[in-house]
């Protein structure tokens, strides 16, 4: 695997830890706007920060060859009951 | 009864958009069940992104934060935002690609020749078709509730749940999935919307929600909504399987299978997790609103505090634009009903020598009579389960956690080349036993239920606290059993395959081809 993609999944699998926010737990504040307690403020941050995982994982990892494999001809599956 | 008007309105021009579909089909049995593999990249977004979404993205979960507080956006909407999009860039993006160079429509055909078993893959169709029928159960409930809440009652649950049914069965029945898609985009730009105009309007009626969350937070009985007090940390943690799901839908594994390209995908998993925000944080958060204006609902009854707020705080016409885009994301069981006709007439009919004997055509209309079969089952067991259980408890209790436990089979098959029938099999068995299991646990300790807000309760005393019974669900040392039956599975499908013969050579050159090299000619 290139540097690039363990780069990649390093950051994801931190991307995926982070979702455990055991720090916002029993904040009911500060409010952000008056009204959004923290435990929801930062999900919303989270929500943001998995498009933008997905956009660098698109610009970085994409699995352009797949393309290619995939010629118009299409066989019928082959296995018998 | 204005509110409900606009949704029958709503309903008709849905059902237009469907049929309109039909007169753009070409008759032949790819157009009817794949739309010809003709999706372009913003159709493929709106039309995969609504599949995904169900009654429980705007009922359940706001029920579920009227009873658990603002956790239950981190419990599944913002892990689903990373896992989802993961899940359709590495498993969706492959499954395209094999669907595209051999022909396949369904999980299944794949799977029974990667395995080169036919019986593995009856197995796996059996499974997924069982466990899909409570998914468009939930799509009838909550079309009969949408109905009979906006109608103040007019229209009963028995009538609203007959309308959607008929409704998705005329346009699937007639449209196939180039009507399904067309009718979903549409679906998905209307309920994307939805969370914006509700926020606001509501906001202003009620004065401000700075003013209501104050007087939460003031609140000692219901404090605890903003917090993630009513949430344990481990069956926090163990919600992230959840999402491993999606790929094993068979509704969003054959929505892959229809793309143009395979770039069609990008926009799909960047704009994803977004989508996912749109609809959960509005809803989410209104939940929590209605705790504190509708106090006292009990589990099951808070399914439907968001069509509360809009009927007590918007004008009938806009009360009854916002039910339609509820309707919308209630209506997602087209694209469930779709494929469990698609599995049916291609795993089932065509593979048994159907096709052979009778031609594509008598294909395309055993899949059309499929599709009335399954609106009228699902249609009975809704009217069968009314007031019995929470939508989103029956969701995730027998759709999610299962198909959940699926997806390493898939993994296995797409990226090791080592996996065989025999790992397969002995996985999908293992989440047979676990599912059948954690019933017969939840059933027993019914008796033993807390009440929400307090302490999960030992199922047996005598085992401590391996089997602890909370509100609504069973959890294994705290943990859901999701969580066990994932890696499990994953156990599973890598020790027996190990054990077993290896797939053959023919298969494993067929599946996982190797790069091409350069020859160098003789000299």
């Amino acid at each position: 695997m290139k540097t690039k993609h363990w780069l990649l999944t390093i950051w994801v699998l931190i991307v995926f830890a982070v979702h455990q926010d055991v720090w916002n737990w029993m904040n009911a504040g500060p409010l952000l706007f008056g009204m959004l307690p923290p435990g929801l403020t930062y999900h919303l941050g989270y929500s943001v920060l998995a498009a933008i995982t997905m956009a660098l994982l698109v610009k970085f990892a994409w699995p352009a060859h797949l393309e290619d494999e995939a010629p118009e001809d299409k066989q019928p599956p082959t296995s018998k009951p | 009864m204005i509110p409900a008007i606009v949704v029958f309105i709503y309903l008709g021009i849905v059902l237009y958009v469907g049929l309109f579909a039909f007169r753009k089909s070409t008759g032949s049995k790819e157009d009817f069940f794949l739309a010809s593999r003709s999706l372009g990249p913003w159709v493929f977004l709106l039309t995969v992104f609504g599949t995904n979404m169900t009654a429980f993205a705007i009922l359940g979960s706001s029920g579920l934060a009227y009873q658990r507080g603002i956790g239950v956006y981190g419990l599944m909407a913002s892990s689903s935002g990373l896992i989802i999009p993961l899940t359709i860039f590495l498993i969706g993006t492959r499954l395209w690609s094999l669907g595209k160079k051999h022909g396949y429509m369904t999980q299944v055909q794949y799977f029974r020749d990667r395995w080169e078993c036919s019986t593995t893959g009856t197995v796996i169709f059996v499974v997924t078709a069982l466990m899909m029928i409570p998914y468009i159960v939930i799509g009838m409930m909550g079309g009969g509730h949408t109905l009979e809440e906006l109608s103040g009652g007019l229209v009963p649950y028995w009538l609203g749940g007959a309308v959607v049914a008929v409704v998705v069965m005329l346009y699937v029945f007639f449209g196939g999935m180039r009507g399904v898609a067309w009718v979903n985009a549409l679906q998905t730009v209307l309920f994307l919307c939805f969370g914006a105009i509700a926020f606001y309007l509501i906001s202003r009626n009620l004065g401000g929600y700075d003013r209501i969350i104050a007087e939460i937070a003031a609140d000692p009985k219901d404090s605890a909504l903003l917090t993630r007090q009513r949430i344990s940390p481990q069956e926090f943690f163990s919600y992230a399987f959840i999402p491993l799901s999606a790929m094993m839908f068979p509704h969003m594994a054959i929505m892959c299978l229809t793309a143009e390209k395979v770039t069609s995908f990008k926009r799909t998993v960047v704009w994803y997790p977004i989508c996912i925000l749109l609809i959960w944080l509005p809803s989410v958060f209104l939940g929590v609103i209605a705790a504190h204006q509708f106090p006292g609902l009990k589990m099951g009854e808070s399914d439907d505090v968001i069509l509360r707020l809009l009927s007590g705080n918007t004008d009938v016409i806009v009360a009854g634009i916002l039910g339609a885009a509820i309707m919308a994301c209630v209506m997602a069981t087209d694209s469930q009903i779709m494929a469990l006709s698609t599995m049916f007439s291609q795993d089932v009919f065509a593979h048994y020598g159907g096709t052979k004997r009778y031609g594509d055509n008598a294909q395309v209309w055993m899949g059309r009579a499929f599709v009335i079969v399954i609106a009228v089952v699902s249609y009975v067991l809704a009217l069968a389960l009314q007031g019995q259980k929470s939508i989103f408890d029956l969701a995730i209790r027998f759709g999610f956690s299962g198909f959940a436990a699926l997806a390493p089979i898939m993994l296995a098959a797409l990226f090791w080349r080592r996996s065989n029938k025999w790992g397969a099999l002995a996985a999908v068995l293992w989440v047979v036993a676990c599912m059948a299991f954690s019933w017969w646990l939840q059933v027993h300790s019914n008796g033993l239920a807390p009440k929400p807000g307090q302490p999960p309760v030992p199922i047996f005393a005598e085992l401590g606290n391996l089997f602890l019974r909370t509100p609504s669900n069973v959890t294994v040392f705290g943990y859901m059993p999701v969580m066990f039956m994932c890696l499990g599975s994953a156990l599973w499908v890598f020790v027996v395959s190990l054990l077993t013969r290896p797939p053959s050579r023919r298969t494993i050159d067929k599946f996982f081809p190797q790069p091409k090299t350069t020859q160098i000619p003789a000299i």
